[in-house]
């Protein structure tokens, strides 16, 4: 299945202010109160320090509050948040000397998904991701994230190279999903994502996912089915959009909320299931409120799971893997 | 034993307790409109005598045309956690299941046999349709794993019929990991040196399409099979454009290099026992890796 939602845009101009979500808006209140506060006592001679302080410890509750709360809904609008940190954002943060490198040797070269050569806390590996764009014009470059066939095979071909090279992989997981066009189709969607998926699980170098935003159905799983399976507290991972699935199932698409509940799309819940390993905390608020110490959480998840493997020879890393995608499914939710 | 109990029984059943209306007695044809004796269709493999469109097939229909003399052992299936996530849209998954399995008689959407095909021995995976549209869960994807497996013993190809909408969505996330699941039954057979066949019916989309139905050393395709991984719907609302003509049947899967082979249905049996023969045959072929 596959998923035709598509992130808005969001204008250019509004790039330095924060976006905040429809249950956000109690947040940004308190926020913008605490704001006109200090504006007003800046330059004059009295003390607001006590009805500030009281006030941020009232917004320190209600963050908590409201993210310890989260419904599978809102935290798909978390994952889709735009401020979120993206692969460019978090290779910037967490890899020296990264090279990326293009094209699929066959067609073309898809910007969806990006991949290259980096330093990771001192270790050379390969690290490939979806990319969705952060602005109008970046957005449009990288298809919002949505892969087409080179994509896919590009992936392919940078994991076949840091296998034989021996170098580790990382990929970093957000997308709705995989192009759904009429080129795509012609030049094999579903033939490179199988193949992606095919060659995920014969690599016999380390292979570390992170669910970063969406992971949207077969277009994430063709670069996660990894020795680790990372996910960022809010992300989610699902077989369709809770919007595609309300459609189809409840024939409308207002029930896309009621979806997102029965499809167990949470980091919480793929815990339970075990089709992740981990949870990746983010800070209070979500990794928008905070991106450097979300993707410092993210690096030091990352490198604990490479850490794990160190040593392994591929024969036993490949075997890992493969029992792993073998046993799931042995429980489901109570 | 599971056969008798699990096929035939309900078969009987059914045809004992509903009347002889004209609903089973004829098939109107989904292309033309003709209308075939329910018989006639059958006996031709489900394929309209009038326009050669090949209809859906369910999986006894599948191993008694493919099978030597219609003999075949079939497997009894793993039976993984019921409605592992409690889904429930506006009807239960529990429901629905129950539904379907009193529909056809069967416990999910797949059906695995051995038997041999012109003499070749071989292990055969069929996907039902006609089971909640062919979806892909747990129990496909185990029944695909105990296939594998069996092949393995066997040391004998894996033919896979497949024939899905996709991922079943009330298994959620779980269905999706079928994806790596199938593939990495598909992987030891290939280390095994064991030929995996794809043989892609109507229709195989989604999930499915972008896993073990790809993955085939060799691929054959029914006539006018809809193989794709969007479907045309999600794709026409995407691109707001008018669809080529034949685009995702199986002739344009062929034209842009997907797909081996074009076999009507008639010709299936002997294309595959040739097929198997040939691949099996090999003079410089590795011996069974176990025992
Ligand atoms: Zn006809």
């Amino acid at each position: 299945m596959t998923r035709d939602n598509k992130t808005v845009p969001t204008e250019k101009g509004e790039r330095q202010m924060m976006t905040f979500l429809e249950f956000e808006k109690p947040i940004a209140e308190l926020e913008g109160k605490i704001r006109e506060l200090r504006s007003f006592s800046h330059g004059r001679d009295f003390d607001i320090g006590s009805e500030v302080g009281q006030l941020e410890g009232k917004l320190g509750r209600l963050l908590k509050d409201t993210y310890a709360n989260l419904t599978p809904w809102q935290k798909m609008q978390v994952a889709r948040h735009p401020e979120r940190p993206h692969f460019k954002d978090i290779v910037a943060h967490l890899t020296e000397d990264f090279t990326p490198l293009a094209g699929d040797r066959t067609f073309g070269e898809d910007e969806a998904v990006i991949g290259g050569l980096a330093r990771f806390r001192g270790e050379a590996c390969v690290i490939i991701g979806h990319e969705k764009g952060s602005d109008t014009e970046s957005r449009i470059r990288h298809n919002f994230g949505m892969a087409r066939p080179e994509g896919y095979r590009k992936a392919i071909r940078l994991m076949d190279m840091a296998d034989r090279f021996g170098l580790p992989v990382i990929t970093l997981v957000d997308t709705s999903g995989a192009y759904p066009g009429v080129g795509a189709e012609e030049r094999g969607q579903a033939e490179a994502i199988a193949r992606s998926t095919d060659k995920c699980l014969s690599l016999g170098v380390p292979l570390v996912t992170t669910i970063v935003g969406e992971g949207g159905s077969g277009g994430a799983v063709a670069i996660a089915a990894a020795n680790t399976v990372l996910m960022f507290e809010h992300a989610i991972y699902s077989v369709i959009s809770p919007e595609g699935c309300a459609s189809i199932l409840w024939r409308t698409n207002e029930k896309a909320k009621d979806a997102a509940t029965a499809l167990k799309i949470t980091a919480q819940d793929l815990l339970t299931l075990g089709v992740i390993d981990k949870i990746v905390a983010e800070p209070l608020g979500g990794a928008h409120r905070d991106r450097e110490r979300a993707m410092n959480m993210l690096g030091d998840a990352i490198e604990e799971s490479l850490k794990s493997m160190a040593g392994m020879d591929g024969e036993r890393l490949r075997r890992l893997r493969r029992e792993k995608f073998l046993a799931m499914g042995a429980k489901g939710i109570n | 034993m599971s056969w008798l109990t699990n096929y035939v029984k309900p078969k009987l059943q059914r045809v004992l307790s509903s009347r002889e209306t004209p609903d089973n007695l004829w098939h109107k044809c989904k292309a033309c409109g003709q209308m075939i004796f329910q018989k006639d269709f059958e006996a031709n493999q489900y394929v309209c005598g009038h326009c050669d469109h090949h209809d859906r097939v369910p999986p006894a229909g599948r191993f008694n045309a493919l099978f030597d003399e219609g003999k075949f052992e079939l497997m009894s299936l793993p039976r993984p956690v019921q409605d592992p996530l409690k889904f429930r849209d506006s009807k239960k998954y529990t429901d629905r299941m129950k539904a379907a399995r009193a529909d056809t008689g069967d416990d999910d959407a797949i059906k695995v046999a051995s038997g041999t095909i012109g003499g070749t021995e071989a292990v055969v995976a069929v996907q039902n349709f006609y089971f909640m549209g062919g979806s892909m869960g747990m129990a496909v994807g185990d029944g695909i794993i105990a296939g594998a497996r069996q092949a393995l013993k066997l040391n004998a190809p894996f033919v896979m019929f497949t024939a899905s909408g996709g991922a079943r969505m009330q298994e959620g996330i779980l269905s999706l990991m079928q994806m790596p699941r199938t593939t990495v039954a598909l992987q030891m057979l290939r280390e095994a040196g064991l030929p995996y066949i794809v043989v892609l019916t109507d229709p195989t989309t989604g999930g499915v399409s972008a896993s073990y139905a790809m993955l085939g050393d060799i691929q054959l395709a029914e006539p006018g099979a809809m193989i794709a991984f969007s479907g045309p719907r999600v794709i026409e609302q995407t691109i707001r454009e008018k669809l080529p003509e034949g685009f995702q049947r199986a002739e344009y899967l062929k034209d842009h290099g997907m797909v081996d082979r074009v076999v009507h249905r008639h010709a299936l049996k002997d294309e595959l026992a040739t097929i198997l023969k040939l691949v099996m045959g090999g003079q410089y072929r590795r011996r069974a890796a176990a025992e």
